[in-house]
C-alpha cells in the first residue's frame, strides 16, 4: 500500500516535471526573463554616469543667467535643438550636464507634458522666476543644483565636499532589487504555473479523466507544487549565480535561513495558486483571478522601489501582504546579514497562510 | 450477481432533463449495447454508472456497492473511456500509460506494452499525445481503460471517429474479452452493426427514456426487419449516417 501510494507520487512528479521542461515558454519566462530584467533595470540604476538636464528657457529678457552662461556655459546642441550646454565635473555626485533650450511658452508646456524637461525658467523684470511641479522631485533636484550654481558658479563641490559617499555592500539598486526579483519570480511562477495549469486542464477536461482512476486528489496538487517549487529553486539560483557574476552581489547573512523562507514562500503562493484556481473552468476568469492577486503585491511590495514612498497608514497593511515578507525577508538575508531570528515570523507567517490556503483550496475543488 | 443495478435514476440541467427514470440491471459478464440518436441520455447514464455525475434520485450499484462508500475500491475495479477524453499533449503515449498504470498500482512494463499492442500503438509508443491523430487517441483511450483488467468496462462512443479498419480492430479486442468472460461491458454507439456483432443486449434510449430493451432477435419483428428499421420505427430518427457503415453491411 505505501509503495503504491509512493509509486503513484513518484510517477506524477516525473510527468509534471516532463511536461514542464518540454514548453520552451517556461524556459523563456522562468529564466531568461528574470536575468534580462535585472540586467536592464541593473544597469539603468546604478551605472549613472552622467546626469543630464534639459531647462527650457523663456525670458525675453536678458537676465543674470545669460551673464553666467556666457562664461560656462558652451553653444550646442541637445536633442537636436540648439542649446547653451553648461557641463559640471563632480566626482562625488557624478557628472551633471544642464543643457539651456530657448523656448516659447506653449512649446515648453508642451515638453513639460511630455516629460522631456522638469523645469522652466522665465523671469519678472529681469529677475529669474522658476517654473516647476514642487511634487517633482527630479525638477526640485534640478532647481537647488542650478540655483546653487547660479549664486557661487566657480566653486566645485567636490573639493570641499561634506558629502562622504557610502561605498558598503547593499546599497546599491541592484541590491535592493534581485532579491524583489527572486520573490517576485517566485509569485509569478507560481501563479501561472499552479493556477493557470490547473484551470486549463480542468477545462479541457483533463482532470476529469484523471480523477476517474483511484488516483489520490492530493498527490496530483502535491506534485504540481513539488515540481514548481523545484523549478523556482533553479530559477532563483540561476538569477543569484548571474548576479554574483555581474553586480558582485553576495549573500551576507544565514544561507540555511534563506532556504528555509524561501521553500515557506513557495508553500504560501502554492497555496494561493491552488486557492483561486479552486473552482473555475474558464481560463480568462482564472487570468483576472491571477492578475487580481499579482497586480496589487507587484505595485505595492516593494520590488522595484521602496514601498516607503507610499503614505505612512498604508505600510502596516504593505507589511501584511506575502510578498512583502518575503522580498523584505530575503533582502534583509542579502543585504543586512539576517538569520533565523529575523526570518522567524515571516516564514511562520507565510507557511500557515500556505498551508490553510491549500486545505481551503482542495475542500473547495472541482475535478470537473 | 448482477454487476449493474440502476434504479429509477433521475437527472436534470438547467432546462433539460437529461435521463428521467431509467432502471435496468446488467448481469455480469454480459455486454450492452446504449443506442440513441444525439442527446437521448447516454453520456449522461453512463457517466453515472461511473460515478462521474450525480443523479438527482434515483440507486446506482456496481458490484453490489453505492459509489458514495466504495468509491475507491469501485475505481479500481472499473475501466472508462469517456465519450471526450483528452491526455497531455506534452507525454508520450508510453509516458501516459505509465502514469495512469501507477494510479492503478500496476508496475509491470509487460502489462503497458500489452494494452499498446493491443490497440496496436506500438509504431506510436514514443510519440507525444498531441501529434496523434483522432483514432489514435480513441485508441490510446482505450488502451488507458484496459490497463487495469477491468471487471466492468465503459466505453461511450469508442469507434466515433476511427477508421473501418480500426473499428474491426476494437470489436476483435472486445470479442476476446467477451471469450474470456470476465468482463462486463456497458457500451453506447450510434452503429448498428457495433451493437449486434457484440452485444448480448440491446438497449434503445431517446430522451432520456429505454424505449425498448432486449436480445436483437427479440426486437425485431415483421414491421422493423432490422434495427435500422426497429430505430425508424422507435424514434422517428435515423440512426447514424455513416456512408462507410453502410459499404460494409
Ligand atoms: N453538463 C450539461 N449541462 C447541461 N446540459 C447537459 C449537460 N450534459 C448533457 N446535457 C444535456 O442532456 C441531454 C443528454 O445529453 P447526453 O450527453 O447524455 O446525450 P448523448 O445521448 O450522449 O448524446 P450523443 O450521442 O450526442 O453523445 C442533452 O440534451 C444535453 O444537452
Ligand atoms: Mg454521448
Amino acid at each position: 500500500m505505501k509503495r503504491f501510494r509512493g509509486q503513484q507520487l513518484f510517477e506524477l512528479i516525473r510527468t509534471f516535471w516532463l511536461e514542464t521542461i518540454r514548453e520552451p515558454e517556461t524556459l523563456f519566462w522562468g529564466i531568461v526573463f528574470p536575468v534580462l530584467i535585472s540586467i536592464g533595470l541593473g544597469l539603468a540604476f546604478t551605472q549613472k554616469s552622467e546626469e543630464k538636464f534639459q531647462v527650457l528657457v523663456i525670458s525675453e529678457r536678458p537676465t543674470e543667467l545669460d551673464s553666467v552662461l556666457a562664461i560656462y556655459g558652451r553653444a550646442g546642441e541637445y536633442k537636436g535643438r540648439p542649446a547653451q550646454v553648461w557641463r559640471v565635473t563632480d566626482k562625488v555626485l557624478g557628472n551633471a550636464e544642464f543643457n539651456f533650450v530657448r523656448s516659447d511658452l506653449r512649446s515648453a508646456i508642451v515638453s513639460l507634458k511630455r516629460g522631456e524637461a522638469d523645469v522652466m525658467i522665465g523671469d519678472t523684470l529681469g529677475a529669474l522666476r522658476y517654473h516647476f511641479d514642487p511634487h517633482n522631485s527630479q525638477a526640485q533636484l534640478v532647481y537647488m543644483k542650478l540655483s546653487a550654481m547660479l549664486k557661487s558658479p566657480s566653486v566645485r563641490t567636490e573639493d570641499s565636499s561634506p558629502v562622504e559617499p557610502i561605498t558598503l555592500k547593499g546599497v546599491r539598486y541592484i541590491d535592493f532589487l534581485i532579491p524583489g526579483l527572486i520573490a517576485f519570480g517566485l509569485m509569478g511562477s507560481m501563479m501561472w504555473g499552479v493556477s493557470y495549469t490547473i484551470i486549463e486542464r480542468r477545462s479541457q477536461k483533463l482532470l476529469r479523466r484523471m480523477v476517474a482512476t483511484p488516483m489520490r486528489k492530493s498527490n496530483y496538487l502535491i506534485s504540481l507544487m513539488a515540481v514548481r517549487t523545484f523549478m523556482n529553486i533553479i530559477e532563483a539560483l540561476i538569477l543569484i549565480a548571474f548576479a554574483a557574476l555581474i553586480f558582485g552581489i553576495t549573500v551576507q547573512g544565514n544561507i540555511a535561513a534563506l532556504i528555509t523562507l524561501y521553500m515557506a514562500g513557495n508553500l504560501a503562493f502554492a497555496g494561493i495558486a491552488i486557492l483561486i484556481s479552486s473552482r473555475t473552468h474558464k481560463t480568462e476568469v482564472g487570468t483576472g483571478l491571477i492578475n487580481l492577486v499579482q497586480m496589487p503585491m507587484m505595485i505595492l511590495s516593494g520590488i522595484f522601489f521602496s514601498y516607503h514612498n507610499f503614505p505612512d497608514w498604508s505600510i502596516g497593511f504593505i507589511r501584511l501582504l506575502p510578498l512583502t515578507a518575503m522580498a523584505d525577508g530575503i533582502r534583509s538575508i542579502f543585504n543586512e546579514g539576517a538569520g533565523w531570528m529575523e526570518i522567524l515570523s515571516p516564514t511562520l507567517a507565510l507557511s500557515v497562510l500556505g498551508v490553510s490556503c491549500f486545505i481551503i483550496g482542495m475542500k473547495r475543488f472541482k475535478w470537473y | 450477481m448482477l454487476q449493474i443495478e440502476v434504479s429509477k435514476v433521475v437527472k436534470s440541467f438547467k432546462d433539460v432533463q437529461a435521463v428521467k427514470g431509467i432502471s435496468l440491471a446488467i448481469a455480469r459478464g454480459e455486454f450492452v449495447a446504449l443506442l440513441g440518436p444525439n442527446g437521448a441520455g447516454k453520456t449522461t447514464l453512463v457517466e453515472m454508472m461511473e460515478g462521474l455525475q450525480k443523479p438527482d434520485s434515483g440507486e446506482i450499484l456496481i458490484e453490489g456497492k453505492r459509489w458514495k462508500q466504495h468509491e475507491r475500491e469501485l475505481r479500481r475495479s472499473i475501466g472508462i473511456s469517456l465519450q471526450e477524453t483528452r491526455f497531455a499533449e506534452k507525454l508520450t503515449v508510453h509516458e501516459t500509460l505509465k502514469l495512469f498504470a501507477s494510479f492503478f498500482a500496476i508496475d509491470d512494463e509487460e502489462r503497458i506494452g500489452e494494452v499498446i499492442a493491443l490497440t496496436g500503438l506500438e509504431a506510436k509508443s514514443k510519440s507525444r499525445v498531441g501529434t496523434l491523430s483522432g483514432g489514435q487517441k480513441q485508441r490510446l483511450a482505450l488502451a488507458v481503460a484496459l490497463l487495469n483488467r477491468p471487471r466492468t468496462l465503459f466505453l461511450d462512443e469508442p469507434t466515433t471517429g476511427l477508421d473501418p479498419h480500426s473499428r474491426l480492430d476494437l470489436w476483435n479486442i472486445l470479442h476476446e474479452l467477451k471469450t474470456k468472460g470476465e468482463t462486463t461491458l456497458i457500451l453506447t454507439t450510434h452503429y448498428m452493426e457495433e451493437a449486434e456483432t457484440l452485444c448480448d443486449r440491446i438497449i434503445i434510449i431517446d430522451e432520456g427514456q429505454i424505449l425498448k430493451e432486449g436480445r436483437l432477435a427479440d426486437l425485431l419483428d415483421e414491421r422493423s426487419r432490422n434495427l435500422d428499421e426497429l430505430f425508424i420505427n422507435l424514434t422517428g430518427k435515423k440512426l447514424s449516417d455513416d456512408p462507410s457503415l453502410i459499404s460494409q453491411q
